[in-house]
């Protein structure tokens, strides 16, 4: 760059004045909140407001729901729909869908469980088995969809119908495979240990407190924009409370008989789903992969002129949702301690669709984060548990989960529309 | 006179049997704005994707600082420092002004972007180019207005230390004020010393900041002159009728043979 009379050398703190106004006070960034949600930008906020209407609605329907035996159900349950959201989210940012995940989940988990039981495999290679599986399922949709332009609907569509196949050739309909691996069984059934449990969930709090601080003191120290250090006070608090929160309540004794038996510490699938948590959360806002899946989901045409190989970025975002998919069926095979024809059938992608969309990721692409799906999948796992303490109908729960879906589609569509009239 | 940064010899190109482009010769030099006018159709849009390297050439050179350099591609033609930024402006909306200003080149730190580097060297390029209409360099495209997003795509260019820019219609969907802004912007570069392309068809704009003006008719340059010597009407004529006095095409290609 030739250096110009008028250049500022100085790094820029004066060069926009109200940026400072970002940076200012917790009454501003609060106002600047309500702003966005005026202008569309809901974010978690339905799910949350979900989450809370459906704890009331079910805690005064049934006194077993607040269980903390309940409450530890509910984190289990939820498990593999947060992971399948979390999956779907990456070809949801490109606006495309997968609605092969759930039965891709399904065959996951059926060579997962015929190389633990006919082969004798270990338990982690017959997991890497499963996981290949579902990468190449990934590979093969996205390949069709890149290469040669099929809509995804479509090609999700017939894989949907295709891989029913697997299981059924395999199990043979009618039949079943256990899934009572230590390990893999263990994820849903056995806990961390109550100390680890603790030594675990502060560590969580202590590193995110120092992360925050640290970029806070960084950008403001740069003149960069930060937000007030109020508000990166709250969301230490309230992320520790959160943590600590639920470390207390699943390490305390949860039996539903406390004199004869003892349960307590968190189950191993919380971990799991955190751990993916963190690592595609760091994966969508930290690295060159991310922000061109942000861009290719935003402005396809932008981000080809800008030089990213959009082909590789939608293969990619396949093979990690069909990964995920396989993670996915394997928590739920671990759940319920076999794999069926009829694994990962059903109403289980539109679930983790729904919980990805509830959770703020947009249907139209160029949207959402890791968090949206584990924050939806928790609201979507409430539905079918508090509905199974009331001992409802299962069309009850058909109806209700479709009804939520719609509702999810329908606030994306508004926050939309009222994104693109306000242009926030 | 001064070497050409950018020149392009004897282009032919043809989509099928339609023969777009007859033997452009095309020169941007350094410092100055060069103006490429033409009617829909003259073929300004093709001349400037084979300069971007998004459509091959048929035949013809292409010349970097004097040197003929092969160009196989939108990456090899921003290797050489030329930046393209487009009508419809090639900006994410989901994506804030530091992200799509570094789209496709992020900068790399030890774990992760380097937000922090990316972030105070747009506001360097920003107010280096005395850009101080947005409001923070951290708001989402979709909330600027049609000229602020011009400004993004153009500083976005030179950014990454570009010689020559290319404005693709820059001011067609702009105000008042917000063309003056551009225009000043598009000055701005020229008076840093990059070569300036730029696109249009609002003469008005041409004069103002255009040192010299291409005119293309129908596939062919009808002129290529100092923006000082000819008025308004003989570029209107140049670009209508291909020929305007002494000036243009000697004979009317609409009538010979393609």
């Amino acid at each position: 760059m030739t250096v110009d009379n008028d250049t500022q050398s100085a790094p820029a703190p004066g060069g926009f004045d109200s940026d400072n106004r970002q940076a200012a006070t917790i009454g501003d960034s609060a106002r600047d909140y309500v702003n966005r949600l005026r202008g569309g930008d809901m974010g978690s906020l339905p799910a949350i407001l979900g989450l809370v209407f459906l704890f009331v609605l079910f805690a005064s329907l049934n006194d077993k729901f607040l269980t903390t035996y309940n409450m530890a159900n509910l984190v289990v349950q939820a498990g593999s729909i947060c992971v399948m959201a979390m999956g779907l989210i990456f070809v949801l940012l490109l606006g495309e869908i997968d609605l092969s995940a759930g039965v891709a989940g399904g065959a996951a988990a059926t060579i997962t469980a015929l190389m633990l039981i006919d082969y004798d495999w270990t338990w982690w290679t017959a997991t890497l088995a499963g996981l290949a599986v579902g990468a190449v399922i990934g590979l093969a949709i996205g390949s069709l969809v890149a290469f040669l332009g099929i809509p995804s609907f479509v090609v999700t569509l017939a894989f949907f119908l295709g891989l029913q196949a697997v299981p059924l050739k395999l199990i043979g309909s009618g039949g079943s495979l256990r899934f009572n691996d230590e390990v893999l069984r263990g994820l849903s059934i056995k806990n961390v240990p109550v100390t680890a449990g603790w030594i675990a969930a502060i560590l969580i709090v202590v590193v995110y407190a120092a992360l925050s601080l640290w970029s806070y003191r960084t950008l403001s120290a740069k003149g960069l924009v930060h937000k007030p250090l109020g508000l990166v006070i709250i969301r230490i608090v309230v992320l520790g409370a959160i943590v600590l929160g639920v470390t207390a309540l699943l390490n305390a004794n949860r039996s539903p008989n406390p004199n004869f038996l003892e349960i307590r510490g968190i189950p191993w699938v919380l971990p799991l789903v955190i751990a993916l948590l963190l690592f595609w959360t760091f994966i969508l806002g930290r690295t060159r992969f991310g922000r061109h899946l942000y861009a290719v989901g935003g402005n396809t045409e932008a981000a080809r002129r800008a030089g990213i190989n959009v082909t590789r970025i939608r293969i990619a975002a396949f093979i990690i949702c069909s990964t995920m998919a396989a993670i996915s069926g394997l928590l739920l095979a671990s759940y319920v301690g076999k794999v069926s024809p009829g694994s990962g059938g059903g109403n289980v992608l539109l679930y983790a669709v729904a919980a990805a969309v509830i959770g703020g990721t947009s249907l139209f692409g160029g949207r959402g984060r890791a968090i949206d799906g584990v924050i939806g999948g928790l609201v979507i796992a409430t539905i079918p548990n508090g509905l199974g303490l009331l001992n409802q109908a299962s069309y009850i729960n058909f109806l209700v989960t479709g009804g939520v879906l719609l509702l999810a589609a329908s606030v994306d569509a508004i926050s939309r529309r009222r994104r693109s009239s306000a242009g926030v | 006179m001064v070497q050409p940064l950018l020149e392009l010899r004897g282009v032919n190109k043809s989509f099928g049997v339609v023969h777009v482009l007859h033997d452009v010769d095309f020169a941007v030099y350094p410092g100055q704005v060069t103006a490429l006018v033409g009617d829909n159709g003259a073929g300004k849009s093709t001349l400037v994707k084979i300069i971007a390297g998004i459509y091959g050439r048929d035949s013809g050179d292409y010349f970097f600082d004097g040197k003929k350099v092969e160009v196989h591609g939108p990456r090899d033609v921003a290797h050489l420092g030329v930046e393209v930024v487009y009508q419809d402006l090639a900006l994410c909306d989901n994506l804030d002004i530091v992200q799509n200003m570094f789209l496709g080149r992020e900068e790399k730190g030890r774990i992760g972007l380097d937000e922090i580097a990316m972030e105070s060297r747009a506001r360097e390029t920003l107010a280096s180019l005395s850009v101080r209409t947005v409001k923070s360099v951290r708001q989402s495209v979709a909330s600027l207005s049609g000229g602020q997003r011009q400004t993004v795509a153009i500083a976005k260019a030179v950014l990454w230390n570009s010689k020559v820019v290319l404005l693709d219609e820059p001011t067609a969907a702009l105000g008042v004020a917000q063309t003056r802004q551009v225009l000043d912007l598009v000055r701005r570069l020229a008076d840093r010393g990059l070569g300036v392309v730029l696109i249009s068809h609002n003469m008005g704009d041409v004069f103002e900041v255009a040192d010299r003006i291409t005119a293309l008719y129908l596939g062919r340059v009808a002129a290529d002159v100092p923006a000082k010597d000819v008025n308004h009407s003989q570029v209107v004529e140049l670009i209508t009728a291909g020929r305007s006095g002494d000036l243009g095409i000697s004979e009317n290609p609409a009538n010979a043979s393609v």
